[in-house]
């Protein structure tokens, strides 16, 4: 099984997703977010996935978790260049975010955590 | 007319990464058919929502792709075979939020939202095999 | 020499030793037929091609043309076909290439007393006469291909995706609005937002005039969609007749931003942007 590596810049964690994710993929980043969030203190999350070419109930859901676990530690998340045809093949799924907030690009991402930051 | 066959392909789903071998493979198939980025994308996650449905539902199994032609159009089918203990209610299995295992409940509704064709073939004690066709527009 | 396929090589004998003459004199006459359209060495290639596929062929009837023998002078004629249609030849004309033949084997035959060969010019004939009618079929299937692309060019010509200011898009959406053409403009849509990095769509409907429940929920389908990716969708221009449909048809609107015209669109995605319109003061 291949881990997703888990970058920090900042106060940020930068999780880009470059694989095919498997199951057990997925559920070994939510465990080395968690982790992650609580030994560095991260304010924020990014989740790059410009470069996944499918979404489907199960990943969908792993934002949802990674969201709630980094708001426990105080940190929020944002989900990062999803791809057109995965947008639509979200939708007609019939999956929700819950609420993750998203953005078009990297850049995007990481302003939308500098300005929560500052309203906070 | 029957639809035309070319050299189906089967993989065998026991395991966590077979089901990201079978949308690699799923996903070839509709390249090769030319269905559209967003056709391809709907098939291939209908592909993942079912062959994981046939690893935890099913206790493992097989999954067939092929192109298909009815004469008019061309297509992608797969199918998804277990012998596991099939599904009691169907109304309920198909109906959206409803889950008997730690899903979404999103699976098998979700997954024929996002194809053209989607059959359902099961009985209890002996398995299931669901069949979806995704036609290029 | 008694049965039936036995008789079959007088004809074929025929063919063979009078190939070359055969495919000048169906050349000429096509060239005529075709009014100097097609040069006479474009035809006399493809004929010398049909020619040597249709040989093995002579003694099979044509009434199935679908069995495996037939595939390789099948591929050949929708080719043929295909190109008679780019190069806009009628489907008479190119039917008539493939039966101008039958008249030069008529003229081959011709005063010989013999019934069996009879018979089987006959059959000959009859066998390209179902040749004929393929062409036919190909001919059709090629223009409605050709059709089909057009049609996808002209959807692509009349719903433009423009850039109206720094990071908003607008869609303005002409016509009648049937479900494959709004999907193919979502698409278009969706794909923009990420090649401009724009994080506002303005799909503006003031020239629409009916929207079916099906269109209506492409457009909501295309709001949330944008909405996972990280943009905001503004529905403007929506007349009070698709106002009613869209509550008559218990449509669901829902949190989606609607604005009444493209100017109020506009005013409202760059205020969330952060840019304010004000009026210089003029002295």
């Amino acid at each position: 099984m291949e881990r997703v590596p888990i970058l920090k810049i900042g106060g940020v964690l930068l999780v880009s997703i470059q694989i095919d994710l498997q199951d057990q993929s997925v559920l070994a980043l939510q465990e080395d977010l968690a982790e992650k969030i609580s030994t560095t203190g991260a304010h924020g999350v990014v989740i790059d996935i410009s470069a996944v070419e499918i979404v489907d109930s199960f990943i969908g859901r792993m934002f949802a978790t990674i969201a709630s676990i980094s708001r426990l530690f105080d940190a929020d998340t944002v989900v990062v260049g999803m791809r057109p045809a995965v947008a639509i093949t979200l939708v007609e799924l019939g999956l929700t975010l819950g609420g993750v907030r998203t953005a078009l690009n990297l850049e995007r991402g990481m302003k939308i955590l500098e300005q929560v930051r500052r309203d906070a | 007319m029957p639809p035309r066959s070319d050299g189906p392909e089967e993989l065998s789903i026991t395991g966590d990464d077979d089901v990201v071998r079978v949308r690699q493979l799923v996903r070839t198939y509709a390249q090769q058919t030319k269905l559209s980025l967003v056709d391809q994308t709907k098939l291939v996650t209908a592909a993942s929502e079912l062959a994981r449905n046939t690893l935890i539902y099913g206790g493992g199994g097989f999954a067939r792709v092929e192109e298909v032609n009815d004469g008019r159009r061309a297509g992608v089918r797969a199918s998804f075979h277990d012998e596991g203990p099939g599904i009691p209610d169907l109304t309920l299995a198909l109906a959206d939020g409803w889950s008997s295992g730690s899903g979404l409940g999103l699976g098998l509704s979700g997954a024929r939202r996002l194809v053209d064709q989607f059959d359902l073939d099961t009985e209890v004690g002996r398995g299931t095999v669901v069949t979806v066709v995704k036609w290029k527009r | 020499m008694t049965s039936d396929a036995g008789h079959a090589p007088r004809l074929i004998e025929l063919l063979r030793t009078n190939t070359e003459s055969l495919i000048d004199k169906w050349v000429d006459a096509v060239a005529v037929l075709l009014r100097g359209r097609s040069t006479k060495a474009e035809l006399e290639s493809d004929f010398k091609e049909f020619f040597a596929v249709l040989l093995p062929l002579v003694g099979t009837d044509g009434r199935d043309t679908s069995r495996p023998e037939f595939a390789e002078i099948r591929s050949l004629l929708e080719e043929y076909s295909r190109n008679r249609v780019r190069s806009g030849f009628t489907p008479s004309e190119t039917a008539s290439s493939l039966f101008s033949l039958k008249r030069e084997v008529f003229g081959l035959t011709e005063g010989d007393e013999d019934p069996e060969l009879f018979r089987q010019v006959l059959e000959f004939s009859s066998l390209l006469d179902a040749l004929g009618l393929l062409t036919f079929e190909f001919y059709a299937r090629a223009r409605e291909e050709i059709i089909r692309e057009q049609s996808e060019q002209l959807l692509e010509l009349t719903t433009p995706v423009v850039k109206i200011w720094e990071g908003v898009l607008a869609v303005p959406l002409v016509g009648t609005l049937d479900s494959a053409r709004t999907q193919v403009v979502m698409e278009k849509l969706l794909e923009m937002l990420v090649e401009t990095g724009s994080e506002h769509a303005i799909i503006d409907i003031t020239g629409v005039f009916a929207v079916d429940t099906q269109v209506a929920q492409h457009l909501l389908k295309t709001v949330v969609a944008a909405r996972l990716m990280g943009a905001e969708c503004i529905v403007s221009g929506i007349r009070p007749q698709i106002a009613q449909t869209i509550v008559a048809l218990g449509i669901e609107f829902g949190d989606i931003v609607t604005k009444a015209s493209l100017a109020d669109a506009l005013r409202h995605a760059l205020r969330r942007d952060g840019v304010d319109v004000v009026r210089r003061e003029v002295v």
